[in-house]
């Protein structure tokens, strides 16, 4: 399966999904107005993946900004990790959702994802 | 109550767009706008924001917040605002909002925004914001994970996420007024506090 890369822009992220050492990384601002059009690949990509998981899958949030049209799309892939976890069991997936110190509501919207989903989230401060 | 007050002046006056917004621009101006909303003018917005919260060299939680509201409610105003008759576009333009971002004191800013509005549209408008007042910062939580677990929500932010997003990161009550322009079409002013 093949690596997806998209580069970031002022209102996208940077997204690596790399199938064969199970690394996901999403980095940037997510403040798109059509995000479901942004998150296609991504989600595409996902289904794909959930069939042929490696062992453990690693994923990496650091968001400084995302729009309330993201937060859907970003759940959308929580879900489809959610089926990862579901297959590989409770070490087949970690999301390390990072927040920069201080910032309260990012921390809080991790949390608020948490709370939604059935997978383990780590929160982890960044210092500035 | 303000809502009531500018029904019943309908066909007595037309809301003086100008008027409102000479008086509003006045103060510590972080940003203001009066003419057409793009896409692409909103990315230039929020770099112009961005910079001017910078140099006044706010607290990161209060430049954050300031920052995370401008993108939720310029993109509101983008995706909602209505087209009014021919003869109002030929004055003000299509796809026209307006607003006035400013600091009003320390740790304090506020954005008032206005545009025009379907007059069919307001009741559900109004009854959401109304709902939003109403509730508390721990109800806001719930109902922003209810309406982001939800299936219906569109990428145009249907739902009104973005609105709930807003008062949960605020917790100020939405300040409106609906002030009647044509028989159709409504000019709606929304003010929004925003504070650590």
């Amino acid at each position: 399966m093949e690596t997806l890369s998209l580069q970031g822009s002022p209102k996208t992220p940077t997204i690596e999904m790399n199938a064969e050492s199970g690394v996901i990384e999403i980095k940037g601002r997510s403040i798109p107005e059509n995000s479901i059009d942004f998150y296609r690949p991504v989600v595409e990509w996902l289904d794909s993946y959930a069939e042929t998981a490696a062992e453990v899958t690693e994923v990496n949030i650091q968001l400084e900004y995302f729009n309330t049209s993201s937060s859907k799309c970003i759940l959308d892939v929580f879900k489809k990790l959610e089926n990862v976890f579901k297959n590989n069991g409770e070490k087949g997936v970690t999301i390390n959702w990072y927040y920069e110190e201080d910032d309260e509501d990012m921390l809080e919207a991790g949390e608020d994802y948490q709370s939604i989903l059935k997978i383990p989230f780590k929160m982890i401060e960044l210092e500035e | 109550m303000l809502f009531e007050l500018a029904i019943k002046t309908k066909h007595s006056m037309k809301f003086d767009i100008e008027e409102w917004y000479k008086d509003l621009n006045k103060g510590d101006i972080i940003l203001s706008h009066y003419g057409n909303i793009s896409a692409s003018g909103i990315t230039v917005m929020l770099d112009k924001i961005e910079q001017e919260v910078n140099e006044r060299a706010e607290k990161s939680k209060l430049r954050k917040r300031v920052h995370n509201v401008m993108i939720e409610a310029l993109q509101n105003l983008y995706h909602h605002t209505d087209n009014p008759p021919k003869n109002v576009i030929n004055k003000f333009g299509k796809n026209f909002a307006t607003f006035v971002l400013k600091k009003e004191s320390e740790n304090n800013y506020s954005f008032t925004s206005g545009n025009f509005i379907d007059k069919n549209r307001i009741k559900s408008l109004k009854d959401r914001m109304d709902q939003i007042n109403y509730l508390t910062s721990e109800e806001l939580k719930i109902l922003y994970k209810l309406i982001l677990n939800n299936d219906e929500f569109s990428d145009k932010g249907g739902g009104g996420l973005g609105l709930v997003d807003i008062a949960k990161r605020t917790g100020h009550e939405y300040n409106y007024t609906f002030n009647n322009y044509t028989d159709d079409f409504y000019f709606f002013c929304l003010t929004i506090t925003i504070s650590t």
